[in-house]
């Protein structure tokens, strides 16, 4: 593994924040939590992030609900739309960025009409006002992502691009080669939620880390701590959970909940 | 023939808008339909399968149709290009019929479709069973309420109907629903998307294959009628009955193209499916951009329609670009005015039309006279309204 910035690929205050957490992770591989902003409401989901910060978290991807969220399972989905109705705004999550941004690197997910709503300039500039290091929209493909991806270098927001097992060979240097902070490696051919099993592991991540050389993280579909340590085994950087932990957020007593699911992760990632 | 010898790829952009605003997953997906059509499209075998079919399963050409009686009624003559007279009772089966053989020769097993009023999901059945290939539609619960015949018919032609609970359980989110589905399947699994719509190449392919009605109305009105109309007028959901109409006349400058969306209880309410004749900010929904309808957050409204083929906060991008290029012309009818129509020419031409197809004759009764010859689209049969329309009274 290299750790030098490609002379190609600016760098920015973002993806070096980013880079600098995962790589320094003091686990076989940084623990990347996933949780919705505003689920169940905006101050429990500040508590929520503070649990995965305190049970062990490198770094944190904060959710901006959106009505349509089209890569998302049941579970996230539901819980945006419970976030929705709750009263969750752009604005709102954004306050929790900055609340969580002072504990660790917050990476915002949401979708291509959250950005498009305010255009990509003042969408970078927001997020970078909130403290947030990078930003993922599953929705904006290499193609589409060209102005968001500009206004996001100029910002020192590093823009976080996915790739999945379909995606071809040919494809996979053209994607990697605009990973800014790191490469999101999608696990499975498919939405979120929880899956079993993690056979596939090695070879989506040797693709990834062939493709690119930002850290390699791994998502869609863990959720346990065998899991996570298979995915380490396999050589990820950063491994993501999110469905998990967004269902123990809308249950009972989902702070400690969430904290003591966080920790388990970590622990299975301990060295 | 909708694409030459030389393609190499189809339009994904109508000035601004459209595009590919879908996950990763489906970017391959995407570039292999694409090709898939090019080369389909340009293959005389698989072209003269379809215009087979098309002829004798469908009954294509469908008859232009002089309705005297509204003609009458409004004084000028009205036209009626009788989709409702093609093979499951509407336009959506041209659509359907050409993507399920072009997905079969791609060698997909597994065929998924949304509907929301019904006629596409029971295209979308008739074509997979007429190939033989497995086929599941996406339908929100509250359109399989609605338009509880279309669900019995889409069963008895062995597909499973999935009823989807999110949101208002109507067309949007069945879209929704189908998309996540293609994403985890798309190995062997195509989507039969039903509308002018979607990711680029969709909205290119359903106006090649429904384009037919205006090719033919054109030849039709010219042999019949022995000139152009003045209008071409068309209900607008996701637009594709009217993107195939108004591909016909859209050479000729004197032809003005007209599309009818639904106003619901008016567009000065919140509750309405119009978002061409409304206009705002364009938005991103269901993987392109185009006219949606969404707050300033960018959070995607909850479209209303009496008609369920009509109830959806976005339109096809196409259609954006020629609102905004000035070429097509969008207005917008209500509930009530749609459901006067569709009594009125019941009872008028003894043809009971779709819901969705009340909304543009709902314009050429109450819209203004300044026509001499309209062509209409009857995108459909109203068979599957009855019991909604008669609900109302
Ligand atoms: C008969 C009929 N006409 C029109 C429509 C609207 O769709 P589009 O705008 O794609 O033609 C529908 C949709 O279900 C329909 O069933």
């Amino acid at each position: 593994m290299t750790d030098q910035a490609t002379p190609t690929r600016p760098q920015n205050a973002g993806a070096e924040r980013i880079e600098q957490a995962i790589r320094g992770t003091k686990r076989r591989a940084a623990l990347m939590p996933y949780m919705m902003g505003g689920y169940p409401d905006l101050a429990t989901s500040v508590e929520i992030g503070k649990a995965c910060a305190a049970g062990g978290a490198d770094l944190i991807e904060l959710g901006i609900p959106y009505s349509d969220p089209l890569a998302d399972g049941p579970v996230i989905q539901a819980a945006g739309t419970v976030a929705l109705d709750n009263g969750a705004t752009f604005d709102g999550v954004l306050g929790v960025c900055r609340e969580l941004s002072a504990l660790l690197p917050v990476v915002v997910m949401t979708y291509a009409n959250i950005v498009q709503a305010r255009g990509a300039e003042a969408f970078c500039a927001s997020l970078v006002a909130a403290g947030a290091s990078g930003a993922i929209v599953p929705d904006l493909p290499p193609e589409e992502s060209g102005e968001l991806l500009a206004h996001a270098d100029r910002a020192g927001l590093a823009l976080v691009p996915l790739i999945a097992p379909t995606t071809p060979d040919d494809r996979l240097s053209l994607v990697g080669a605009r990973a800014r902070g790191f490469l999101y490696t999608v696990s499975v051919t498919g939405i979120t939620g929880e899956r079993s099993g993690s056979s596939a592991y090695q070879e989506v991540i040797d693709r990834a880390r062939r493709a690119t050389d930002v850290p390699v993280a791994l998502g869609f579909g863990i959720s346990t701590g065998e899991q996570a340590r298979a995915a380490a085994d396999a050589g990820a950087d950063g491994v993501i959970v999110g469905s998990m932990l967004v269902r123990l957020a809308g249950g009972p007593d989902p702070i400690a909940a969430v904290r003591a699911a966080v920790q388990q992760l970590a622990d299975g990632l301990d060295r | 023939m909708p694409a030459s010898q030389t393609e190499t790829s189809l339009p994904d952009r109508f000035g601004p808008y459209g595009g590919r605003y879908v996950p990763e997953t489906l970017i391959p997906a995407l570039d292999e339909l694409e090709q898939a059509w090019i080369e389909a499209s340009s293959d005389a075998v698989f072209m003269g399968e379809l215009d087979a079919l098309l002829a004798d399963y469908c009954g294509r050409p469908t008859p232009l149709y002089l309705a005297t009686r509204i003609s009458e009624e409004v004084g000028h003559e009205v036209w009626l290009k009788r989709e409702d007279l093609m093979h499951t009772g509407s336009h959506k089966l041209n659509n359907a019929l050409g993507q399920a053989l072009l997905a079969k020769r791609m060698g997909k097993t597994r065929m998924i479709a949304e509907t929301g009023a019904g006629s596409h999901g029971v295209a979308s059945a008739t074509a997979c069973a007429l190939l033989g290939v497995q086929c599941i539609v996406y339908m929100g619960s509250e359109d399989m309420r609605r338009q509880a015949p279309n669900v019995e018919r889409m069963r008895m032609l062995g597909t499973e109907v999935r009823p989807v609970e999110d949101g208002t359980r109507t067309l949007k989110e069945a879209v929704s629903a189908a998309i996540r589905d293609w994403v985890t399947n798309v190995h062997d699994t195509h989507y039969i998307l039903g509308s002018a719509v979607g990711p680029a190449p969709f909205p290119a392919i359903v106006k090649a294959l429904q384009r037919r009605i205006g090719d033919e109305s054109r030849e039709q009105i010219l042999a019949k009628a022995g000139r152009l109309p003045d209008r071409a007028i068309a209900c607008i959901g996701g637009g594709s009955n009217a993107i195939g109409m108004f591909a016909g006349f859209m050479d000729d400058p004197s032809v003005a193209l007209v599309g009818v969306e639904a106003a619901g209880d008016g567009v000065d309410t919140p509750r309405h499916g119009a978002p061409l004749t409304v206009g705002g900010r364009p938005g991103i929904l269901h993987g392109s951009l185009s006219a949606i309808m969404q707050n300033d957050e960018g959070q995607i409204l909850e479209a209303h329609s009496i008609s369920a083929g009509l109830d959806y906060p976005g339109t096809g991008p196409e259609h954006a670009w020629l609102r905004d290029s000035g070429r097509a012309q969008y207005v917008a009818v209500t509930d009530q005015q749609a459901v006067d129509a569709f009594k009125k020419v019941a009872r008028l031409e003894g043809i009971v039309p779709a819901l969705e197809t009340a909304h543009a004759f709902a314009y050429v009764f109450d819209g203004p006279r300044d026509s001499t010859l309209d062509v209409v689209c009857l995108s459909g049969r109203g068979d599957k309204d009855l019991a909604e329309v008669l609900a109302r009274d």
